[in-house]
Formats: structure tokens, C-alpha cells, sequence
């Protein structure tokens, strides 16, 4: 059987793309599976099958509706594979398999899908892991808007690791892996009304191997890690707060922004703690492991810019404080309302 | 960052406060208002009241745009935007803030109606240009620093023509309200001993116009920026200006501001705008010649007339104390709803929405200092005992 192949330069997504019938099998084909490709999917079934590794396994699902869809930096694709890596590797877990749900928007470009397809395979081959099952839909024209990802994935977390939320003491080390706000402004930068020339890209990157190199380092004396994507440093550190029953007291003169960060949110009336990374942590760790730790942090090139930026400290308000870069105290609290819609 | 940090440097902030502390007089206790929201901001943010030492107090005013708007003028809004034909255009301050029967701009357009955020004016006319079967409306609200923008949109419109575009005026004038204040006595009058005067106002209406004030009322009126050193600076010359007596209008903002402000932001005011009679805000009440209206001439722009806009009457929860806040007499932490009913996520008072609003900069940004430091009176008096 001969079959014509997708016109992916000039070519539409149509509901057929999304009925089930031969269009269908040939968009996930020429465009998901050329990418993608491996064993897995090559199987041709309905699901993956596999061994699982010993441990305790975590398992994780996220949502992509990224505005614009591509961006400096990276694009909805990248950002998809990145962030459920990283919410899987904030357990100190390695990630093993992930999946991926397109839903389509009639008329959308195939040969954006196409590009978006590519930096997904992209993305999960240089990170060692693979999209083991997928699924797509269509949706009529209005109903969505280009395209959105739903995205799961699993892990296996090292023997002896119990990283969690609420595990937080007064007296431990907060740790950044780099500087802040990079991902919330490259996003800002493409708004189409509010577009600013900039030379910042999106921070997104999978940080599951700066994770290990720390777990292999401090082991127990880490506490929790935590990825400040939407709600920035500020949403995660009061997360923690409250989740540990403890307050946070950061030093602002501690925190790295990049001048060009720091611009663009002092001309759009934003605080840098506010915005979103998707490509940086956030490591609480027990006192004596926070040096080793930073060390470690800063041998891996994602990590090369580690701080420590705060303490955990008694507090039964669960307040995240700071002591300003002007010498005054203040709260660093959670956004309250939106700040930007649909930053990934 | 360059021309910034040089504004927020901590060696200098020591050195001003161990000035103002040195030059305050022994035993005095001086309550200065910073008229402008941003002032506000910058105080909480940067922590400004742990440097400053205890003689000084800083009573928040009225300039937020947000929080001087009162409920019916929301309430009208959100009718307006409730008409099919209608897509209302506003700043993304505005959406959240609590207008009569639990409605907000945020629920109606989740309710339906159109609403957009947008970031300036001119995107309010691309929005008219690109879609020529909408009523596209401006929610306008402002000071003087807000104004010109506006006039510029209607000079725009009635230039290239455009039939269906028009603006909901709410735009108010600062020194009507700096005297509204001054004038108020009794239970409700504030006392204070100066003025932080405010910034980007002041970019567009100059210094000039706080002259009479000054003289009138006998209180000096220091012109600052938004920066935290601005701030500290201009205290430092309310201070020495009290201690000598004097009441005069002076410029700590001299890389923005002048005496007579800018004449084309102003040229363009007076071109599209006119007094109104009176105007209601929340916290002062109905003020006489505050507020502005577009002039006949530029009537089609005009949503009020063009969709014979009502303003119902309306009135706040009676124990929100956004009134109150606004005119100086209370402090946030004093409202009975403050950090209780009241948060930036579920709030009951405009003061509580904007970033510039006192409750909202205090709830963000200083509330542990409930718990370190006793609450004032409300009624400060002016030389406390030693």
C-alpha cells in the first residue's frame, strides 16, 4: 500500500487528524513517532509494558498551555519534557518513562506540531528519558487554542531517600540553584502586547541530574527540594512554610536576578520571587550538609550559580521573611490573583 | 541595575536615618502622609519603617487610583459591560476588586461579559480599530499621571474617526483631594505636619500647584520620587522644615520634576477634559471640582452619555474601614476584617486589591510587624511624652 505523506510544511490539522481513522494513524506516525521513537512505542500498542526497578516509585502528571507556544528559549514541547522530569526529580527520584496527550485545535499548523514534536523527542532523548505512550485529540476551531499537552511520568526514588514538603527544621539551609525569574520574563518579552526586546531565554531545563549529583552528595541531609515554577521562589518557600509548620528568612542581597530580570520587572511592576523558573531548585537542607551540598550544586553546570539565600526559622506564623538589599525587613508572601496567564 | 540601585543603597539609607534621628527634636513625634500609593509600596516593600526612627510616623493617604473609586462606579461598570454590544477594556488592578452583591469585574466576565486587561490606552483603540462591530469602552481611572494617556486615546479616536469607541471617565485630581483632607474636622480630621508629595503626579502637573496648599493649610509639601531613598531624603526636609517653621513646597524629585510639570500632558488634559462638578470618593466622600469628565465637544466619546450610564448608589461593607484607611485616621491592622475576612485573595475593600492600597502593601509586605510593635493610637498627637 502506497500512502501520500503528510504535507507538514503547508499542511492543517483537520478533525480527521483526531476520528480515529487512517489520518489519525498517520499524524501520530509521520509526526509523534518519528520523533519519539523508541522500543516502546514501536511495539504499537495500546500501552507501554515494562520492568520496574526496586523502590519506592513516584509518579507524577502536568498540563501545558503555554502562551506564546514558542518562546526564547524553548517552546511547549521542551517545557512539557522539562517540567514533568523535573516534578518527578524533586523527589530525588530517577525518571524513567514519560507520556504525552496532545489536544489539537483545528486549523493548527502542522508544521508547528511538527517543531513542537521535534524539541519533545529532542528533549527526552538528551535526558535519558523516554515518551513510552501517547494519545491525541482534536478539537474543533475555537475550542482550544493551538495546542495544549498533558503530560505523566514515573520514577524511582533511591532506597533510604524521603524527601517531602513538611520535612523542614528551624536552623536548616535554603539553597537556589541559580538565578531567578528567566522563564516568566522570556515569556513576558513575546506577549503580544507587551512585547520588549530582551536577550533572556526561558531558564527550562531537566534538572534530574543535578538531583542526583546532590543526593549522591548529602544524601539524608537533604530535607526537600522543590522547582519554583508558576508563583516563583516566593509561592514554593511559603509552601514549605506552611507545610513544615516553620518560617523562612531570606536575605534579598543573597538572591541572584539578572540585571536584565531585574529591568524588565522593575518596568512591569513585578517582584523577581514572583516569577516563574523552569529550570532552577529550591533545596532545604539539614546545617551541616548545606556546604557540601552547595559544592556539589555548583560542579554540575546547572547548578553553577548555587546560593544559599536563607534559614528556616521557628516562627508559629509560618512567615516567609526577608531582610531587603535596603536594610529593611519584610514578608515575602504568595502572589495573590495572576500575574501572567498561561506561563506553561 | 544602573539608576536604580543607586536609589535603593543601604550605606545611605544608615546615614539618612541617623540624620533624621539627629535632627529630629527630642520629645517630638512628627506624622508626615505620603499622598501616593507608590510611596506606600515603596515603604512596605523596602521595609522602610524599620529604618526610620520611632519620632517619625508615616500615616498612608488616598492615591490609589483603585481605592478611591467607590462601589457604584464599579457597580456601573460592570452593568455596562453586561450589554452584548459592549467590550469593556480596563487595568488588571481593577478586576478584582469587591463591587455591590459579591459581584466583581472578574466574575462578571467569567460570567460572560467581555471584559479584557489591558496595558495601556492605545491598546484599548487597537481593540476598537480590529473589531469595528464592538462597543469598545475604557474603563478610565487615574490621577494626573493616568490622564494624559486617556486624553491621548480620544484625541486619537476623533482623528482616525473611530465610531465606537468611548471612555468611562473616573479620572481625579490630587490637589482637590490633598485639601479635601486638610479641610476635614472633627472625629474625622487626621492630624499630620506635612506632606510627601507625590511623584509621577507631579512629572505632569509640576510642583506649582501644591504653592497654596502649603501657604493655606501652613504644611510643607516635599515633592519626593518612588524610590526608597526619595523617601527617606524628603522626611529628612519635612523634618527640618517643621523644626524651623516653615510650610513650603520643595523638590526632592528634581530628575523628573519641575515647577510647571509637563505642559504637553497638560495641554492635552485641557484639551479633552473638564471639571466636574463634584465627584464621590471613597474615604473622602462627595469633593467638589475633583474629578474630571470629557468636554462637550468630545460627548460621542463619552460612555456615560453615550450609554446613559446611571451610577447607582452604593455603599462599602459597613465594617470595611477603607474609609477610613484612605483618609489616614485608621491603620489597616485597626479594621476588624484585616487579615481575617479580608486578604488579597478574598478581599472586602479596594484597599486590600492594589498593590499601592495600604492594607494590601501591609498585608504583603509587614504584617509580622503586628506582632513586634504595639499598634498606634489611632489619633496620634503631635508631641508624645518622652
Amino acid at each position: 500500500m502506497t500512502r501520500r505523506r503528510l504535507d507538514i510544511p503547508a499542511g492543517r490539522v483537520d478533525l480527521s487528524h483526531g476520528a480515529g481513522g487512517r489520518a489519525m494513524a498517520q499524524l501520530i506516525a509521520d509526526v509523534f513517532h518519528a520523533e519519539f521513537g523508541n522500543e516502546y512505542l514501536a511495539q504499537g500498542n495500546d500501552q507501554a509494558a515494562f520492568d520496574v526497578p526496586g523502590g519506592r516509585m513516584v509518579m507524577t502528571t502536568d498540563g501545558y498551555v503555554v502562551s506564546p507556544l514558542f518562546f526564547p528559549g524553548g517552546d511547549i514541547g521542551s517545557l512539557a519534557v522539562h517540567g514533568t522530569i523535573n516534578d518527578i526529580a524533586m523527589s530525588g527520584a530517577r525518571p524513567l518513562h514519560l507520556t504525552a496527550s496532545f489536544f489539537l485545535e483545528e486549523g493548527f499548523p502542522l508544521a508547528d506540531l511538527a517543531r513542537i514534536a521535534a524539541s519533545m523527542g529532542r528533549a527526552s532523548r538528551e535526558a535519558g528519558v523516554p515518551i513510552v505512550a501517547g494519545d491525541t485529540k482534536v478539537v474543533e476551531r475555537g475550542k482550544a487554542d493551538g495546542v495544549f499537552i498533558c503530560t505523566a511520568g514515573i520514577g524511582i526514588v533511591p532506597p533510604g531517600l524521603f524527601l517531602s514538603g513538611n520535612r523542614a527544621r528551624p536552623g536548616d539551609a535554603v539553597l537556589l540553584s541559580g538565578p531567578i525569574g528567566d522563564h516568566g520574563v522570556a515569556i513576558m518579552s513575546c506577549r503580544e502586547n507587551l512585547s520588549f526586546a530582551t536577550a533572556i531565554l526561558s531558564d527550562s531545563a531537566p534538572l534530574h541530574g543535578l538531583v542526583a549529583a546532590m543526593v549522591a552528595r548529602a544524601g539524608a541531609g537533604l530535607r526537600l527540594m522543590r522547582d519554583p515554577t508558576r508563583g516563583g521562589v516566593a509561592a514554593t518557600l511559603n509552601e514549605v512554610a506552611q507545610q513544615s509548620g516553620v518560617g523562612i528568612m531570606l536575605a534579598e542581597n543573597s538572591i541572584p536576578v539578572r540585571p536584565e530580570v531585574a529591568a524588565a520587572c522593575e518596568l512591569l511592576g513585578l517582584d523577581p520571587l514572583n516569577v516563574a523558573n523552569e529550570g532552577r531548585l529550591v533545596a532545604i537542607a539539614a546545617p551541616d550538609a548545606a556546604a557540601p551540598l552547595l559544592e556539589a550544586m555548583r560542579a554540575h553546570p546547572l547548578g553553577g550559580a548555587a546560593v544559599r539565600i536563607g534559614e528556616v526559622v521557628e516562627d508559629a506564623d509560618r512567615f516567609v521573611q526577608m531582610t531587603t538589599a535596603f536594610g529593611g525587613g519584610r514578608i515575602v508572601d504568595w502572589l495573590a490573583g495572576e500575574q501572567l496567564p498561561r506561563i506553561c | 541595575m544602573k539608576y536604580v540601585a543607586e536609589y535603593r543603597d543601604a550605606a545611605r539609607a544608615r546615614a539618612l536615618a541617623a540624620a533624621i534621628g539627629a535632627e529630629a527634636a527630642a520629645g517630638a513625634a512628627y506624622a508626615f502622609m505620603e499622598f501616593c500609593g507608590g510611596h506606600t509600596h515603596a515603604i512596605s516593600r523596602y521595609g522602610l519603617e524599620d529604618l526610620l526612627p520611632p519620632a517619625i510616623r508615616l500615616i498612608h493617604g488616598p492615591g490609589c487610583p483603585v481605592c478611591v473609586l467607590p462601589v457604584g462606579r464599579i457597580d456601573a461598570a460592570i452593568a455596562l459591560a453586561r450589554d452584548p454590544r459592549v467590550t469593556l477594556c480596563t487595568y488588571a488592578d481593577l478586576m478584582r476588586v469587591p463591587a455591590s452583591k459579591g459581584t466583581s469585574l472578574q466574575k462578571a466576565k467569567a460570567g460572560g461579559a467581555d471584559i479584557r486587561m489591558v496595558y495601556s490606552t492605545l491598546d484599548a483603540l487597537r481593540i476598537a480599530a480590529a473589531e469595528p462591530s464592538r462597543e469598545v469602552v475604557f474603563f478610565a481611572i487615574g490621577f494626573e499621571t493616568t490622564t494624559p494617556p486617556t486624553a491621548v486615546a480620544v484625541q486619537r479616536a476623533a482623528r482616525d474617526g473611530l465610531t465606537n469607541f468611548s471612555v468611562f471617565c473616573n479620572h481625579v485630581l490630587t490637589p482637590v483631594a490633598m485639601r479635601a483632607i486638610l479641610a476635614t474636622g472633627g472625629e474625622a480630621a487626621v492630624r499630620l505636619d506635612g506632606f510627601v508629595g507625590p511623584a509621577h503626579v507631579s512629572t505632569i502637573i509640576g510642583t506649582a500647584p501644591y504653592r497654596q496648599i502649603a501657604a493655606d493649610h501652613r504644611k510643607p509639601v516635599v515633592v519626593a520620587g518612588f524610590e526608597p531613598l526619595d523617601v527617606m531624603q524628603a522626611i529628612l526636609l519635612l523634618v527640618r522644615q517643621v523644626n524651623a517653621g516653615r510650610a513650603e513646597v520643595e523638590n526632592q524629585y528634581i530628575r523628573a520634576v519641575t515647577e510647571t510639570g509637563n505642559q504637553r500632558a497638560q495641554a492635552a488634559i485641557a484639551e479633552v477634559f473638564e471639571l466636574r462638578d463634584r465627584f464621590e470618593w471613597r474615604g473622602l466622600g462627595w469633593v467638589a471640582h475633583s474629578a474630571l469628565r470629557l468636554r462637550p465637544a468630545f460627548a460621542r466619546f463619552d460612555a456615560e452619555a453615550r450609554f446613559g450610564m446611571a451610577t447607582p448608589a452604593a455603599s462599602d461593607n459597613p465594617a470595611c474601614e477603607c474609609g477610613a484607611i484612605l483618609r489616614g485616621v485608621k491603620r489597616p491592622a485597626e479594621c476588624r476584617l484585616f487579615g481575617r475576612a479580608c486578604t488579597p485573595e478574598t478581599p472586602m475593600g479596594s484597599c486590600m486589591v492594589s498593590s499601592e492600597g495600604a492594607c494590601a502593601a501591609h498585608w504583603t509586605y509587614g504584617r509580622f510587624r503586628r506582632r513586634t510593635q504595639p499598634a498606634e493610637p489611632a489619633h496620634a498627637t503631635r508631641v508624645r511624652s518622652a
